[in-house]
């Protein structure tokens, strides 16, 4: 045994290093790669090349990746043959969960919401501690393929697989459709390609790799789409922060920066220009306001207004141009629905009357009892993005692929120091984009905008656009109307970079579409093929039948939610975070105790599964419009997104009174507690490892 | 398979690791978020501390916190002999 031991050590070892030498080329060569495009780009290769060259020449590369790993043995592909070392694996992780979100909204939510958008940042990264302390190592100990081969082997049968795999499609496949959605906004806006065929494109990049290789390929894949990630990241943000502070580490450099925002904050709160500009806003909305409440005098009044106004252009020989935009004006007016929309929508402004947010300062409201709800409900995304960590089927099952218990308990520390790079500075990069706006947008005159804001304005007035309001010439801040994802994508132009730059952000943000939709949809795919087909429908499949339907099965499952996305289905972020919810409420509990509570039985898990899972779902039903719920109905006050901070405690407090009432699990399952508490215990008989 | 009391101890002393750590996690988590605002009060290297915590701090500490328990472990796993003899 200890020779055995000896000789695997060795080889794992030689493996390392020689891991350590293909990705330290590898990331030479894509530096190089980088050096080469700038240069082109001096010499005059145009910019939709240079995105061309970004999307193809890394899709390529994943794809080569994937085919070089490519396996029909059940081990490698479920599990990357147990060997990924913990710094890997770390990274795999990485890639793994951060998504487009994390990557190109993140950083614009920090801007929009200032100190509420950090409940992300600390939601995101603190539920790694709850998977290193209650998870990862059990897990691995347990070593099988798929998190409801947890959950079938510790409480027995198959209706708490059952819920398991059904629990694990519902939350993965609505993570997956906001990756796939997340992946043909980046090749469409980077290349011109229609946002369907940007779909597909990327969906062909996903596909080579993990259904040829499975996990094996996902894995190796990942790793690589983290390295050109974070270089993405980074890069622009320490430039800017190199820019504006002089100091090139910018967590360190932006509390100064954040002090001048600050200050602007209150300049600008008081600034008579930019009280003038609200006070139209407050106008045009209570104005609005008054017409819906007459709607069907006013909507025909308007209409006579815009027919009159066409007519007398057209009688004064007014130019073209000036004439369409009248009738355009006047589309608005044509029933009394269009023009209900367009009150509705003017009385929306009421919003931008508001003076700026004061950007660190948390939980704003106007009372103390609106101060406190937003405390609740800031506490509340905390929760339920931190045990969807700790609950997400795609990212625990990554702690299976390292060689050992004691790897996976490092693995973890590697996963969350190299998610943690991200995460922390994406707060500096939202405050020093903030303070470019505020100190150098802010007051420039429309005839000579900064470039940056000119080009993006030109491009997608969802990201941005600007109206000279008050008519003075002059950019106030309360005329910015500015879309989340414009910080991350137009940084690079903030800080003056080459577009080649542009085109690396990009390449990231695909990087990390992408490496999430893989473990997302190896997740579900695994999920049907093991779970459903072999540990249920037909326990006698070969090896080579089960990696078959698995593949087959992916390649399905891909198409659907290609489908689905190409439909565009409504808010992506509440989405995501339905998706934590979710596997918060089903999961937590059962798997937690089940590792830490010998008592809780079969049906307790049943029980308390299916109650938080319930009630998380009906939540979200009674509170969320859209399906159908109001906010009237909520409790306490809490937003549907934090759902699982009711569906898990009712789910843990379900799983123990339903334990108790019913019979102690039998001395196998008690057996298999222990042995998934130890590491290695000598004369072990149990063996639960997956082949 | 038979436990002796040394694997009892074990386990015990990983629970305990494990409440201590997470007692850390609750605090700069969830003490740090209900009291933000009076944070905000004190400076921290130029930030205000409900801010710098939320973004940066609470971050560090998380991956120091399971740093020290996987360090923790695989020492406790070699004094118990429990460890999986690998080095």
């Amino acid at each position: 045994m200890s020779q055995y031991i000896a000789a695997n050590q060795a080889t794992q070892k030689a493996f390392f290093q020689q891991l350590k030498k293909y990705y330290g080329f590898y990331t030479l060569g894509f530096l190089g790669f980088l050096v080469f495009l700038a240069i082109a780009e001096q010499m005059g290769m145009s910019k939709k090349w240079i995105g061309y060259w970004f999307l193809f020449a890394t899709i390529a590369l994943y794809a080569g990746i994937g085919i070089m790993s490519r396996t029909v043995d059940a081990a490698e592909y479920y599990v990357a043959g147990r060997r990924v070392p913990a710094f890997f694996n770390g990274m795999a992780t990485g890639a793994d969960w951060m998504s487009a979100a994390s990557f190109i909204g993140m950083a614009g939510t920090l801007y929009l919401s200032g100190f509420d958008g950090l409940a992300f940042v600390m939601g995101w990264t603190g539920g790694y501690v709850l998977v290193a302390l209650f998870l990862a190592p059990y897990l691995r100990k347990f070593g099988q393929f798929t998190i409801p081969d947890f959950l079938g082997e510790r409480y027995g049968g198959n209706i708490v697989r059952s819920i398991g795999i059904f629990a694990a499609v519902l939350c993965s496949f609505t993570y997956v459709v906001a990756q796939i959605y997340g992946v043909g906004l980046i090749t469409s806006r980077f290349t011109g390609l229609e946002f369907g065929v940007g779909v597909f494109v990327g969906l062909g990049g996903i596909l080579v790799c993990s259904f040829l290789g499975g996990m094996r390929a996902v894995t190796w894949t990942q790793v690589a789409q983290y390295i050109i990630l974070i270089i993405a990241y980074l890069t622009p943000v320490v430039w800017l922060s190199l820019k504006y502070t002089g100091n090139p580490i910018p967590q360190i450099a932006y509390g100064e920066v954040l002090q001048k925002v600050t200050a602007k904050e209150k300049e600008l709160t008081k600034d008579p220009k930019e009280i003038e500009v609200r006070n139209i806003f407050k106008e045009r909305a209570a104005a609005a306001d008054a017409k819906l409440k007459n709607l069907n005098a006013s909507w025909k009044a308007d209409q006579e207004a815009a027919a009159k106004k066409i007519a007398d252009l057209k009688a004064a020989a007014a130019p073209a141009p000036e004439i369409a935009a009248a009738e355009k004006a006047a589309a608005a007016y044509k029933d009394e629905a269009s023009a209900k929309d367009a009150y509705t929508k003017a009385k929306g402004l009421a919003a931008r009357a508001a003076p700026p947010k004061a950007h660190a300062d948390p939980y704003p409201g106007k009372d103390e009892a609106a101060r406190d709800n937003a405390r609740l409900n800031f506490i509340g995304i905390v929760f339920c993005m931190m045990f969807g960590t700790a609950a997400l089927p795609h990212i625990l099952m990554r702690y299976y692929t390292t060689p050992s218990v004691k790897q996976a308990r490092q693995s973890v520390t590697w996963s969350l120091f190299f998610i943690f790079l991200l995460y922390f500075t994406a707060p500096a990069l939202a405050v020093l984009a903030k303070y470019d706006v505020y100190y150098f947008l802010v007051g420039s005159k429309f005839a000579s905008l900064p470039a940056w804001a000119a080009n993006w304005a030109a491009v997608d007035p969802t990201l941005l656009s600007i109206t000279d309001i008050n008519k003075d010439g002059i950019v106030q801040l309360a005329e910015i109307v500015l879309g989340g994802d414009i910080i991350v994508l137009a940084t690079p132009e903030i800080a003056g970079l080459p577009y080649v730059v542009s085109g690396l952000v990009a390449a990231g943000g695909l990087a990390a579409a992408l490496s999430t939709a893989d473990g997302l949809l190896l997740t579900i795919a695994n999920a049907l093929s093991h779970d459903l087909y072999y540990k249920m429908i037909d326990p006698n499949a070969s090896t080579a039948r089960r990696v078959t339907v698995s593949k087959v099965l992916l390649l399905v499952v891909a198409l659907i939610a290609a489908y689905v996305t190409s439909l565009k289905p409504g808010n992506i972020l509440f989405l995501v975070g339905a998706a934590f919810s979710l596997a918060a409420s089903a999961f937590f509990p059962a798997l937690v105790l089940g590792v830490f509570w010998k008592r809780a039985n079969k049906w307790g898990a049943i029980a308390g599964m299916i109650a938080g899972l319930g009630l998380c779902m009906y939540y979200m039903v009674l509170t969320y419009p859209f399906f159908g719920g109001t906010a009237a109905n909520q409790w306490f006050g809490l937003n549907p997104i934090s759902a699982g901070m009711i569906g898990l405690p009712v789910g843990l407090v379900t799983i123990v009174i339903v334990s108790l009432l019913t019979g102690e699990p039998d001395a196998k399952t008690q057996a298999l507690v222990e042995h998934v508490r130890y590491p290695h215990i000598k004369g072990d008989t149990v063996n639960t490892l997956g082949t | 398979m038979q436990l002796t009391e040394k694997h009892k101890e074990y386990w015990h002393k990983n629970l305990m690791i494990t409440a201590v750590l997470l007692a850390i996690w609750f605090v700069v988590t969830f003490v740090e978020a209900w009291f933000a605002r009076d944070l905000n009060n004190v400076t921290f290297m130029g930030f205000p501390l409900g801010f710098y915590m939320s973004a940066q701090g609470s971050l560090a500490v998380y991956v120091i916190l399971i740093g020290v328990y996987a360090w923790y472990m695989n020492r406790l796993d070699k004094e118990y002999d429990v460890d999986e003899g690998d080095e």
